[in-house]
């Protein structure tokens, strides 16, 4: 159904900055255009993005519908231990997708 | 003759007045930064906003903010506020940082309705607020068009 793509280095060293890259589908429909039927379309946009690694948050962000469709984030993080990232997209219409990946310390 | 070349002169004077005060940060864009940094100085500098300076399609921009900030303990970037002038709304995204992301930079892409300015304000952990703001020309809008 919905799709997550993550891109992040599968290994690492302790003390390394990584960056890691994730894109969802989503329509993000902002509520701002009318529809065939000259109503406006609702809003259905994702509203917040976080990432945890190993249960601790790392990054959080708060998206308006002016993020494009298909949300691409990239952010840096340092790392300090194997373990996994999870991250967590929630929005309109009970709209929750969560992936995890590992990263091992090398 | 003179009553037209003082008419001209009026009329330029009508087109140009409100285009300046365009340019200038118009209240919505104003207000929505004012709110984030709570009456503090937002001084311009330390942030780059990389962004396409002429952008074919506005429903797709591609959009990096880095800031030029130590990540320590001590003093860090604590969150990234990205806020455009002429979409429905002037809010972009926000996003909270920690020590922990060792570099204050994000990419993502976003939508613009209109060829406009964007401003990327950064906010350090000392309560210091950091901005930069770059005009993107769009060819395509985002959001006008009909869903058929």
């Amino acid at each position: 159904m919905t799709n997550a793509l993550i891109k992040a280095p599968k290994t690492a060293k302790r003390g390394e900055t990584i960056e890691i890259k994730a894109l969802i589908q989503h329509p993000m429909e902002t509520g701002f255009r009318p529809g065939t039927n000259g109503r406006m379309i609702p809003r259905n946009i994702i509203e917040h993005f976080s990432a945890a690694w190993n249960g601790e948050e790392i990054f959080r962000m708060t998206f308006s519908p002016a993020i494009a469709a298909n949300p691409f984030v990239s952010f840096f993080t340092v790392v300090r231990d194997s373990g996994t990232v999870v991250l967590r997209w929630t929005g309109d219409q009970d709209f929750r997708v969560e992936e995890s990946i590992a990263i091992a310390v090398t | 003759m003179a009553g037209r070349r003082a008419f001209l002169a009026g009329a330029a004077m009508v087109t140009l007045l409100p285009f300046e005060a365009a340019q200038a940060t118009p209240e919505a864009l104003a207000e929505a930064i004012r709110e984030v940094a709570g009456g503090a100085a937002v001084r311009e500098g330390k942030v780059k906003l990389d962004v396409p300076p002429l952008i074919e399609n506005g429903n797709t921009v591609p959009l990096t903010v880095s800031v030029d900030h130590p990540m320590t303990e001590e003093d860090f970037v604590k969150a990234i506020h990205v806020f455009n002038e002429k979409n429905p709304q002037p809010h972009v995204f926000s996003a909270a940082l920690a020590p922990r992301n060792g570099r204050a930079t994000i990419g993502t892409r976003i939508k613009l309705a209109d060829t406009q300015k964007v401003v990327a304000v950064a906010e350090t952990s000392k309560g210091e607020f950091w901005s930069a703001s770059a005009v993107v020309i769009v060819t395509i809008a985002a959001c006008i068009e009909d869903v058929n």
